[in-house]
């Protein structure tokens, strides 16, 4: 039997009020519960979270490479199996967050397609290359640490399979973090070269971590309706403050200097003040104009063209066993 | 209805992954992947969702095989329960300060 898919699309008659399914949903959203798939939901939040889980899934895929370039050249046998599992728990986080965007109406090629297309958008700070070992320590601690910071909150979006993701990715994601913070620690009790090369890369991943959190809140349009929704619940600037706060101590520990003359307690306000972002940079980035644009978005394209033999042989190789085992005649048709 | 997320546009179908964290736990779904069989979905399942110890079995069921519930029907296909407090021990009250009961 096939039942017909849920009619998401209904408008609510201006004259009647709101449609029975628009005042369900608003009741959910209102008592801060959970919006399933099947659920009847309006078209833009449905556009808002495929846009939003979708670019979130790309940037744990693209994410990989910053720190895939360093798998072959970690200084250690237990740094390199640290890093193999870091990379694979991106991976994987990648497909949890495909999987939870299928559920609204998309499918993961349509995702794929679009990214190697140079269609969608993933997260700028990808777009900064990893020179040095002592980046693998400020991807974990600042990167990673700024994802923490922006993924927690996500863990009670208010669409259920998001939701669900992001606890899982958020489990995991914690290790990350550290093992970052332990690899600039060691090299900060290294020699002077090995302490200087921490604090170089310190350096350049400080400000593009900071603009993970988006543009400030008030050039930051979608915020507010996101907020509405409960799928987000901090804003940009609340975040990026609550993040400097826990930083500024790590450094100390670490024995950092975080690459900001600005950054000062505010006793009055009970948050540290900070210098200017510079949002030019983050736009050049987000248009694509950033230092490693091209080449991430290439090392994905030839990923996937290189695998798409794989892929195919797979499935002939599956449709020919299925045909084997329920006895029926394979044909041209069937392969092809 | 089958669960959300399959398509049959797909290079290789969708499968439901339910892992059974320990013994004496039943089976519960954690998400799903793509895989083009069911060997590979197992192995995917398990790259995938037990990286760190979370189970010691795995099912792996193709989402097109699952049969849901009508969404649209959901209030009056779950209605009959409603109204029915007689069904849980907390309807009974006048047995309350007797001990065992």
């Amino acid at each position: 039997m096939t039942i017909p898919p849920v009619p998401y699309d209904i408008a609510p008659s201006p004259a009647a009020g709101l449609s029975p399914e628009e005042q369900q949903f608003n009741d959910l959203i209102a008592a801060d519960s959970r919006i399933e798939p099947r659920d009847w939901m309006p078209e833009a939040y449905r556009k808002t979270l495929i846009r939003q889980i979708s670019q979130h899934a790309h940037s744990e895929i693209i994410g990989m490479q910053p720190e895939g370039n360093w798998i072959t050249r970690a200084p250690s046998l237990k740094r390199k199996a640290i890093l193999l599992a870091k990379v694979q728990d991106e991976a994987g986080h990648g497909l949890y967050l495909y999987s939870a965007a299928q559920t609204l109406g998309i499918t993961r090629d349509e995702m794929t397609d679009a990214l190697i297309a140079g269609k969608a958008r993933y997260s700028s700070i990808f777009n900064y290359p990893s020179p040095t070992w002592a980046d693998m320590g400020s991807i974990g601690w600042l990167v990673d640490g700024a994802a923490i910071c922006n993924q927690v909150p996500l863990c009670r979006a208010s669409y259920g399979p998001y939701g669900r993701a992001m606890v899982r990715i958020c489990k995991e994601e914690s290790f990350h973090q550290r093992q970052g913070f332990e690899i600039l620690l060691e090299l900060m009790n290294g020699t002077d070269d090995q302490r200087a090369m921490a604090q170089e890369s310190v350096n350049r991943w400080y400000w593009p971590a900071l603009q993970m959190f988006g543009p400030p809140d008030d050039d930051s349009p979608n915020s507010a309706q996101s907020m509405k929704w409960n799928i987000k619940r901090f804003s940009n600037d609340e975040l990026r403050q609550r993040f400097v706060g826990m930083l500024v101590p790590q450094a100390e520990v670490l024995g950092v200097t975080l690459p900001d003359p600005d950054l000062r307690w505010n006793e009055e306000k009970g948050v540290y003040d900070m210098g200017e972002i510079d949002w030019t940079e983050f736009h050049e980035v987000l248009q694509g104009r950033g230092p490693a644009n091209a080449r991430r978005l290439q090392r994905r394209r030839d990923a996937h063209e290189n695998g798409r033999w794989v892929r195919e042989a797979a499935a002939a190789y599956a449709r020919k066993q299925a045909h084997a085992s329920t006895g029926t005649a394979l044909t041209e048709t069937a392969v092809a | 209805m089958s669960a959300p997320g399959a398509s049959e546009k797909e290079v290789w179908p969708l499968w439901e992954v339910f892992v059974r964290s320990s013994r004496g736990i039943s089976h519960t779904h954690v998400g799903s992947l793509h895989a083009p069989d069911a060997t590979l979905a197992v192995r995917n399942a398990r790259d995938l969702y037990t990286r760190r110890n979370e189970g010691v079995s795995i099912w792996v069921v193709p989402a097109e095989a699952i049969t849901t519930s009508d969404p649209d029907a959901k209030g009056a296909f779950f209605e009959s329960p409603a109204g029915k407090n007689y069904r849980h021990a907390s309807y009974y009250s006048k047995s309350e300060g007797v001990k065992h009961l």
